[in-house]
């Protein structure tokens, strides 16, 4: 009984199975990504002493000074920002391909606000340009969310439609009068205005260090993600459509409603990546200015298992890959696209946990699989 | 062929899922292996078929002591088995389904399918297992896969069939067909090991009856020796009472009143056809029929889960025709969905989440967006206790529990409230005894207290034992109405209606 009891109490604290899948399989991911992409370099006749090199570099990008984290937070915060949506989404059984296109969406409207309030106080201009940049990505995604709630058109297919409409609404907008820099014959934006920049935070220690405010937005949203999927109705709805629909419907939840939300505050947290980007790295937008925040964040999603804090961690994570992989190209002068295939490595390790468990036996519980399954 | 288990014991961790079992298989005899859920009865058998290796005790074949490393082995000693769920490949035809793993091969590598497709054919005319060897898998009728797979395992020249829960997925005209095959492969000397935790099938049609109960055999005897309350005994470990108790019929007003109802299924084709039906406070009302008859279509269309194409249905006098699930639910309409699994609960969530699936927006459990969570649980602890749901915490995942503490979930979440109509969907199907006296008794509560019920149940012996009125159901029409509280039914009359035969 007094094991029964402890559980009860404990509640939805994590247990040990879910500690296994959350951070010993991306742990045991991680090293043996590396461990290929060290194979990937041996195999291109980078010889052994650049590899050492070459990973002393990545930890040093990533982690080894302040102005390393601060390059990994700003890398990390539009990923995690993504990645919840995204997270969010596939929680209520979307597979939300469109993170690209409502990144797009969300800094151009960002950056249309900003430059609109370009007169007011930070404490208005700064929120108006944030909430613009949520708002749009939230209409593009229920763009596609109600498309399928409408007329069953599938989300993966319609969200890779927009995400091309985005590519050329983009380069078309940035030449319209409204949001092209003056005097300017090629694509690119009106500045930020100073009062909707995100402030950074740092400038006081080193004004090189580009870590900026919309590092506590990241943070705020994941406790607000987290509220939302584990604390509030809406949740709940998006959950039970997600674990399964019929039970759902058969409770009462309205499919079409839930489907609609769900994508919309998806979008709403790809877009607030977008802005985060415009408002607080760019200043501005230019043709490619999303950089494949969106594709990113769907690796950061799977890898931090749809959980709200498996999605941060993820996503320091692979902004640590990314501020170190550009260091990495620096100093040892490996190419950072090798950076992408040990993040592709981790997501194809992680979607294979059988085998991480097959290569790295320690810490997991001893079972019998056979009998597991059955 | 003689198979014997010998002290078989079977842990899982700490569960004990079999304890010392002692048990003779003979060629030629039907075994009877009865038990409620969760009593063992699939792993004692998973462990003779080689899929589980026994943590101690041992196998003996012909006197022989063997080891199995895995159901290759067993089926090589001769041993197969059905399991619960079917392990076919739907997009394949009966014959490839049949030869798959052991595929007769020419040159090359070149599949032989006329050679199988004349084994099964050959096959199926021996034991009388008609299935036609080019038909889909995905095509056919569940009582007819579950031919395929007895065909595989006599394919692979089994002489020991295992048999696990076959009839759960039957009607009972597909019962009777199924207990002839049994006696055909019987007569031929196959030994049979039929799993069930259904009395009147295991009365019928085994040789030996053996009662497992926690995982240990509490008793074995002569069927014809043996009855209903001797095994049900035996299976739950207390005398269960068969008599459903209930207060006198005195039905009220008019709860439900369906007028010319018709429904059409997704396809377009006719379910419900032109229906109209009433219930009234206190009563229940059983609709007795053949799966299929339009039954589904009724339930999903009360319940608002499916747009009726004519007709009109009021609740207490209010049109609710076009009302949304949820409206209905608010009203104090309640609905056990037929399929438990896919519709009733979510199995991944918790039985607490389970347990307020349909109220959680409620204020009593929700304020301003935000679910209460520690109200949600003080609810579903309540709940699980005052309905008996075993599970191990109200924080347990629901698709861990067995299928009566499933069902009893469902109806505790369904009944935990003020309701006035309750629509029943085979409420009771696939469940232990135990389970179902119990949700049987929870439902005659529902109606002494005022609600109207309404049962629908494939299962003839549910409807008589609970039904007020019975009215059966055939190509979505109303066809007979009975009422035993006025003159006694007749099974075999009900049963000419349910198969479309005008009273
Ligand atoms: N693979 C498994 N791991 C842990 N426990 C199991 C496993 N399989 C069955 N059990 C437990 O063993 C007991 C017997 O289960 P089972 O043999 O399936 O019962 P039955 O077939 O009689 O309904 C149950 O308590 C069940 O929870
Ligand atoms: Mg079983």
């Amino acid at each position: 009984m007094s094991t029964e009891m402890n559980q009860a109490v404990q509640g939805r604290l994590i247990g040990r199975n879910q500690i296994e899948d959350l951070v010993l399989v991306p742990l045991y991911a991680l090293v043996a990504a590396l461990f290929l992409g060290a194979l990937v370099m041996i195999a291109t006749g980078v010889d052994l002493s650049t590899i050492g090199q070459s990973f002393i570099a990545l930890v040093r990008g990533s982690v080894g000074s302040l102005n390393a984290l601060s390059e990994t937070l700003t890398a990390a915060a539009p990923l995690v920002l993504a990645g919840l949506g995204l997270a969010l989404g596939f929680r209520a059984g979307l597979f939300n391909i469109g993170a690209e296109g409502q990144v797009i969406m969300g800094g151009l409207a960002a950056v249309v606000a900003g430059v609109a309030m370009a007169d007011m106080p930070a404490v208005i201009a700064l929120p108006a340009a944030i909430i613009a940049g949520a708002l749009a990505g939230a209409f593009y995604a229920g763009i596609a969310g109600w498309l399928r709630a409408a007329t069953g058109a599938h989300e993966v297919i319609s969200t890779i439609m927009l995400n091309l409409i985005s590519y050329r609404l983009l380069d078309y907008l940035l030449r319209t009068p409204l949001i092209q820099k003056e005097g300017r014959a090629d694509p690119i934006s009106k500045s930020i205005p100073e009062a909707a920049e995100l402030p950074r935070l740092l400038t006081f220690i080193d004004p090189n260090l580009r870590l900026h405010a919309g590092v506590f937005l990241m943070l705020a949203m994941v406790v607000v993600a987290y509220w939302l999927l584990f604390r509030s109705k809406m949740g709940f709805e998006f959950r039970a459509s997600g674990e399964n629909a019929i039970a759902a419907r058969f409770a009462g939840i309205n499919a079409g409603l839930t489907i609609v939300l769900a994508m919309a505050v998806a979008g709403a947290l790809a877009g607030l990546a977008g802005a985060n980007q415009v408002l607080g790295v760019l200043g501005r937008a230019t043709p490619g200015f999303s950089a494949g925040i969106g594709f990113d964040a769907i690796a950061v999603a799977l890898l931090g298992r749809s959980h709200p804090v498996g999605v941060l961690f993820a996503g320091v994570l692979f902004g640590a890959l990314e501020a170190g992989g550009r260091q990495m190209q620096v100093d040892a002068g490996v190419s950072i696209d090798l950076i992408g295939i040990i993040q592709a490595l981790i997501i194809v390790f992680i979607a294979a946990p059988l085998l991480v468990k097959a290569i790295f036996p320690w810490g997991f519980r001893r079972t019998r699989s056979k009998e597991e399954e059955v | 062929m003689q198979v014997e288990l010998k002290n078989i014991t079977k842990r899982f961790g700490s569960v004990v899922a079999n304890k010392g079992v002692n048990l003779t298989i003979r060629p030629g005899e039907v075994l009877g292996l009865l038990g409620e859920n969760g009593a063992g009865k699939s792993t004692l058998m998973n462990v003779l078929c080689g899929l589980y290796s026994p943590t101690e005790g041992e196998i003996v074949v012909d006197g022989t002591p063997v080891r199995f490393d895995g159901p290759g082995d067993a089926i090589r000693a001769g041993i197969g088995m059905v399991h619960q769920h079917f392990m076919l490949i739907p997009v394949f035809t009966v014959a490839e389904n049949v030869v798959l793993g052991v595929e007769p091969v020419g040159r090359f590598d070149h599949l032989d399918l006329e050679k199988a497709r004349a084994q099964v054919r050959r096959l199926s005319e021996e034991y009388g297992l008609a299935v036609d060897a080019d038909a889909l898998v995905e095509t056919l009728p569940v009582g007819v896969q579950q031919r395929v797979e007895i065909i595989k395992v006599l394919f692979r020249e089994a002489d020991v069939l295992i048999l696990d829960e076959p009839t759960a997925v039957l009607t009972p005209q597909e019962v009777d067909e199924f207990f002839q095959i049994v006696r055909s492969l019987c007569d031929a000397g196959k030994a049979i090991v039929f799993i069930t935790h259904k009395l009147n099938e295991i009365l019928e049609i085994s040789d030996r009856i053996s009662v497992i109960r926690r995982g240990e055999i509490v008793g074995s005897g002569d069927p014809k020796k043996l009855t209903r309350p001797d095994l049900a005994e035996m299976m739950v470990g207390h005398p269960v009472d068969f008599n459903v108790e209930r207060a006198p019929f005195d039905p009220g007003e008019v709860i439900l009143d369906v007028s010319d109802l018709t429904v059409l299924h997704d396809d377009g084709a006719v379910a419900v056809d032109h229906l109209s039906l009433q219930i009234r406070s206190g009563e229940v009302v059983g609709i007795a029929g053949v799966q299929g008859n339009g039954q589904s279509a009724l339930i999903e269309t009360l319940a608002g889960l499916r747009p009726p194409a004519g007709g009109k249905v009021l609740f207490e006098g209010a049109d609710i025709t076009t009302a949304s699930p949820r409206a209905r639910h608010r009203m104090g309409i309640a609905h056990i969905p037929e399929d438990r699994q896919a519709a009733g609960l979510i199995g991944s969530f918790t039985v607490a989440e389970n347990m307020v699936l349909d109220s959680y927006y409620s204020a009593r459990f929700s304020n301003r967006g935000s679910i209460d969570w520690g109200r949600v649980n003080a609810a579903a602890t309540t709940a699980t206790q005052d309905y008996d749901v075993r599970t191990p915490s109200i924080h347990a995942t629901a698709g861990h529990l067995s299928g009566g503490n499933q069902q009893k979930l469902i109806v505790a979440r369904e009944l935990s409230r003020d309701t006035r109509l309750v629509i029943a969907g085979q409420p009771t199907r696939g469940l232990d005894v135990g389970s179902i006296a119990y949700i049987h008794a929870r439902l005659m509560a529902a109606r002494d207290e005022g609600d109207g019920i309404l049962i629908v149940s494939s299962e003839l012996d549910e409807i008589l034992s609970v039904s007020d009125r019975i009215l059966v159901m055939f190509k979505g029409r109303i066809v007979a109405e009975y009422e035993p509280n006025k003159a006694p039914v007749d099974k075999g009359t009900i049963g000419l209606a349910m198969a479309g035969a005008a009273p």
